[in-house]
This record gives C-alpha cells, structure tokens and sequence, in this order.
C-alpha cells in the first residue's frame, strides 16, 4: 500500500521507467493501481537508436511485473515522510 | 525473534547494498520499503557486471558499469540480497 500511495502523489510527474529487458521510458505519470501498472503520457524511449520502432508510441500502459526501476525526480520526494511510513507499514504488515 | 523484516528496518535511512537479478549491485540509502521488499533508494549507484570473451586470447573478460541515479524505486522481485555492509 505504501508504494501505491507514493505514486497516486507522483501522479503529474516526469519520471523514467526502466523495464527488465532494459528498454527506458520517459513520461508524465498518467496514473498507477494495486499491482503498481503504469500509465505514462507523452512518451519518450530513452534509447532511440537501440529502439526505433519505439518511436511513435506517445502514451503506454506497463504492467507492473515487468519493471525494473522507476526513476524519480529526487526534490518531490518527501524522505521523512518515507521513513515514518514504511516504520508504520513494517508494524502493520 | 527478531523477524527478517524488521531487521531491514534497522537499515532505514542508512547506506545498504543490494544485489538483484541480472548481475547488478546497487549501493545506497534506504528511504523506504515494504514486505515485497520493493524500495526507494537515494543516490544509488549501480553495477551492471557483464562477461566478455577476449577476441584473441578468448580469456573471459569482466566488465563493470557503473551509474548513478538521483531518487530510485526498485521493484522487489529483482532481489537477491541485502546488506548493510556497502564495503563490496
């Protein structure tokens, strides 16, 4: 629940989704469920040349098995509020 | 006991080591996780470690990359390993 919440807060954002087979994705955050699945507008492939057919696809859906790493703007982020929240998910969970 | 979990607690806003999948390492510090083990990392460095046949003595040969990224979430099923220890 923590890491779903995090990301309704994102929503808006530009961040850069690195899938496992090592295709990135940059994007505004269109919106993110339960299972943390991505929506990402206005999509740009980090990689052009490695990836061209990737070109014309402007909005995507991820599915959010197949994520790596979500990179993230680093002055957005809250790291005290963070903290408090996973002591209390750890408690909980 | 202490459970497993908790331990990781410990870790909180501290520098760790990761080791997931794929021959990649991350170092850095822990802003948050849960008890899929995924996180949010800051300052993370990453070490992509790739073998490369030598093309005339056909020796293998170990490659490093290293990045860094800013502000990170790792989704916890690439896991491996944790460690408070970051000297590797």
């Amino acid at each position: 629940m923590l890491f779903f919440s995090y990301f309704k807060d994102l929503v808006g954002r530009e961040v850069t989704v690195e899938l496992k087979n090592d295709l990135a994705l940059s994007g505004t955050l269109h919106s993110v469920d339960q299972y943390l699945n991505i929506k990402l507008e206005n999509t740009r492939v980090v990689d052009q040349d490695k990836y061209p057919h990737m070109l014309s696809v402007r909005n995507c859906f991820i599915r959010g098995s197949v994520v790596r790493y979500v990179q993230l703007p680093p002055e957005g982020v809250d790291v005290e509020l963070l903290h408090d929240a996973t002591r209390r998910e750890a408690r909980g969970g | 006991m202490m459970e497993p979990l908790e331990m990781i607690k410990d870790s909180l806003n501290k520098q760790i080591y990761i080791k997931l999948r794929n021959d990649r390492e991350l170092t850095g510090k822990l802003n948050a996780f849960d008890q899929h083990l995924n996180m949010i990392l800051e300052n993370a460095e990453e070490t992509h470690t790739s073998v490369e046949l030598d093309e005339e003595t056909y020796e293998q040969v170990y490659k490093q990359n290293k990045r860094s990224m800013p502000m990170v979430f790792i989704r916890g099923d690439g896991v491996i390993l944790l460690s408070s220890h970051t000297d590797h």
